[in-house]
């Protein structure tokens, strides 16, 4: 960037270790031709908590709100995007962006009377939010839901006379919006919107004094989670061809909620980290069912106490305090 | 109803009449009264609770007042939040420093110009020509208020990491990076050796002399006071008692009772004496 020392896209994410995400990329693309559709399933698993990851990690990691009703956002997308494609057999790519667009509205109408709750009473509000979505797909909320049993008969996402039908293609399309979002992600973190969430995290009162207009960027943060929450319930929908309220309970907030805080709160490779964590984890410990929920807990809870900050967490600047003092010595020495 | 100033009268920038703020049965500031001309030094004096910070906090919006109001050029700006009162021209500090512990020194003043910049959602995800200009901008001027507060060794550091003194100097630094036409220090120099506090006067009378600023503050050390101080505001439970220039306000018999009580005279050893 002409000289200035403005972090590019890879330093920011990587710094020196640009080989990374080249790394990643690679592997992501051959994965799918060398293994079995099963474990390709399990990969599209990872993709989806990784989008919600992404979408949780902007309300909690970026702007700190405690947000522990996610998944009724989730369930909204994924409920649009079956009743409509059921009933008016609207193509499951319109409704991309429209339950993307339907998520974020809902969050908007019910986070604006909401924002200003602080910490703890947020957190349980989300919660009743969460909660009531749930409860309301399974009443039968205007006959559109399905009740207990949900919504089937979802079809595929085709464009032309592509159809994304298999488990490879629903990889591949997985993936490619998560790299979109991350894309897009990293632009926000190094934009003056991401320095505003920050802001708004480190110190409410502060932010506002600085010229930042709280409540806006809370609700603005709430609103594009919210979208991108709703985004990946169209990619869930079209996968299960079935949507039911059991998918959408707490446990899947909380899951999200875990994915933000393995990772570190406010850090895009670490909610990767976490995604993988939370998809690939009941997969391999799947032998030993009864106890993966035990040997779960134990992981997170030595997590909180060796790793608080989360595994990857976000590394803000270049220099550290040390190596200046050490600077400072050799220099006057 | 303002006193006009003996050095010369100019334009009141900042002006409010009749404040008035109650906390529950608590009556904080209590039909209070002031002007700040243009391009002067107000201090805002007074023993402890008599309501100082929380003019300044009517007048920054944090709180809003019951009666009264905040006059900003000639406008009415009573109750507007605090980030549009940072747009108008007024950007403050905190007494207990509030820096954003976990960003860089550079970063804490980019938040600065927020106000400053518009660059909205979308650009920002697609990143246009205009919204990298903007932020190429940002960071020049935080750059700039950087190497002001001579903190610029620091400035990938997190802001957590620095010294007590540094961390006032680039609070001072974030809210001159919103390019306030008013500067409201809340005790600048509180938690300050001796010599960090000339430093600060120093600092303060440069601002003063290069920039199109006034500066309003609220101090408790008297040699600031005294030292920088055009005009000075002494509040004492919540009123104004006194208004006047520095060297008048010290021998002002109403301030020295509102300071040391009555009839205490035994304990006040003189006019020199650290409040």
């Amino acid at each position: 960037m002409n000289g200035s020392n403005a972090p590019t896209f890879v330093s920011a994410l990587f710094g020196k270790r640009w080989y990374l995400p080249l790394a990643a990329i690679i592997v992501l693309i051959a994965y799918p031709f060398f293994v079995s559709n099963y474990l390709i399933d399990i990969a599209f698993f990872f993709g989806i908590y990784a989008l919600l990851g992404l979408s949780l990690n902007i309300v909690l990691g970026e702007v700190g709100l405690f947000d522990l009703g996610h998944a009724g956002f989730y369930a909204i997308g994924a409920y649009l995007t079956a009743i409509l494609n059921t009933r008016y057999q609207i193509p499951i790519l319109v409704l991309l962006p429209i339950s993307g667009l339907a998520a974020a509205l809902f969050a908007y109408i019910v986070c604006s009377p909401i924002i200003h709750l602080k910490g703890d009473y947020l957190c349980v509000v989300t919660i009743g939010m969460g909660e009531i979505v749930r409860l309301a797909l399974i009443n039968n909320l205007f006959d559109l839901t399905g009740g207990p049993n949900g919504v089937f008969g979802v079809d595929f996402p085709r464009i032309g006379g592509f159809t994304v039908d298999s488990s490879i293609k629903y990889y591949f399309l997985i993936w490619i919006v998560v790299g979109l979002a991350i894309v897009g992600l990293v632009s926000l973190q190094h934009s003056r919107i991401g320095r505003a969430w920050n802001c708004i995290r480190e110190d409410g009162i502060a932010a506002g004094a600085s010229g930042i207009n709280v409540r806006y960027y809370k609700l603005l943060a709430f609103i594009i989670g919210a979208g991108l929450a709703g985004v990946a319930g169209n990619i869930y929908a079209s996968k299960l061809m079935c949507v039911s309220p059991e998918s959408f309970t707490f446990w899947e907030s909380c899951l999200m909620f875990c994915i933000v805080l393995i990772g570190g709160m406010g850090s895009i490779p670490g909610v990767l980290i976490g995604a993988a964590f939370i998809s690939l984890f009941p997969e391999i410990f799947r032998p030993f069912a009864l106890y993966r929920m035990l040997v779960f807990g134990s992981v997170m809870i030595m997590m909180m106490m060796f790793r608080p900050g989360g595994f990857w967490p976000r590394k803000r600047g270049g220099v550290t305090y040390r190596s200046l003092m050490e600077d400072a010595g050799n220099g006057s020495v | 109803m303002a006193l006009s100033r003996p050095y010369g009268d100019r334009d009141i920038l900042l002006e409010t009449k009749g404040l008035t703020k109650i906390f529950g049965g608590l009556k904080a500031v209590r039909d209070f009264d002031c002007a700040v001309h243009k391009g002067e030094i107000l201090s805002l004096i007074g023993p402890n609770g008599a309501g100082k910070t929380t003019v300044f906090n009517v007048v920054t919006g944090i709180y809003t007042p019951e009666h009264g109001e905040v006059i900003f050029k000639g406008r009415k700006i009573t109750g507007h939040k605090p980030h549009r009162i940072v747009s108008h021209g007024i950007a403050r500090t905190f007494q207990n420093i509030r820096l954003f512990q976990d960003m860089t020194c550079l970063e804490n003043i980019m938040a600065g110009q927020h106000c400053r910049t518009s660059s909205g959602l979308i650009s920002s995800v697609i990143r246009t020509p205009g919204m990298r200009r903007e932020e190429q901008r940002t960071r020049k001027v935080a750059e700039d208020r950087i190497k002001q507060v001579e903190l610029w060794p620091f400035k990938e550091e997190l802001a957590k990491n620095i010294a007590y003194g540094s961390q006032r100097r680039l609070e001072i630094a974030r809210a001159l990076a919103s390019e306030p036409e008013i500067l409201v220090l809340d005790e600048p120099s509180s938690g300050l050796n001796p010599k960090e506090t000339q430093d600060l006067m120093e600092f303060l009378k440069r601002l003063i002399l290069h920039e199109d600023l006034t500066i309003l503050l609220i101090e408790h050390d008297m040699n600031v006071v005294m030292g920088i101080s055009d005009w000075v505001v002494v509040m004492d439970e919540g009123r104004k008692i006194a208004e006047g220039m520095p060297e008048d306000i010290y021998n002002n018999e109403d301030v020295i009772e509102a300071y040391l009580g009555k009839d205490e005279g035994e304990a006040y050893v003189g006019p020199v004496v650290h409040w």
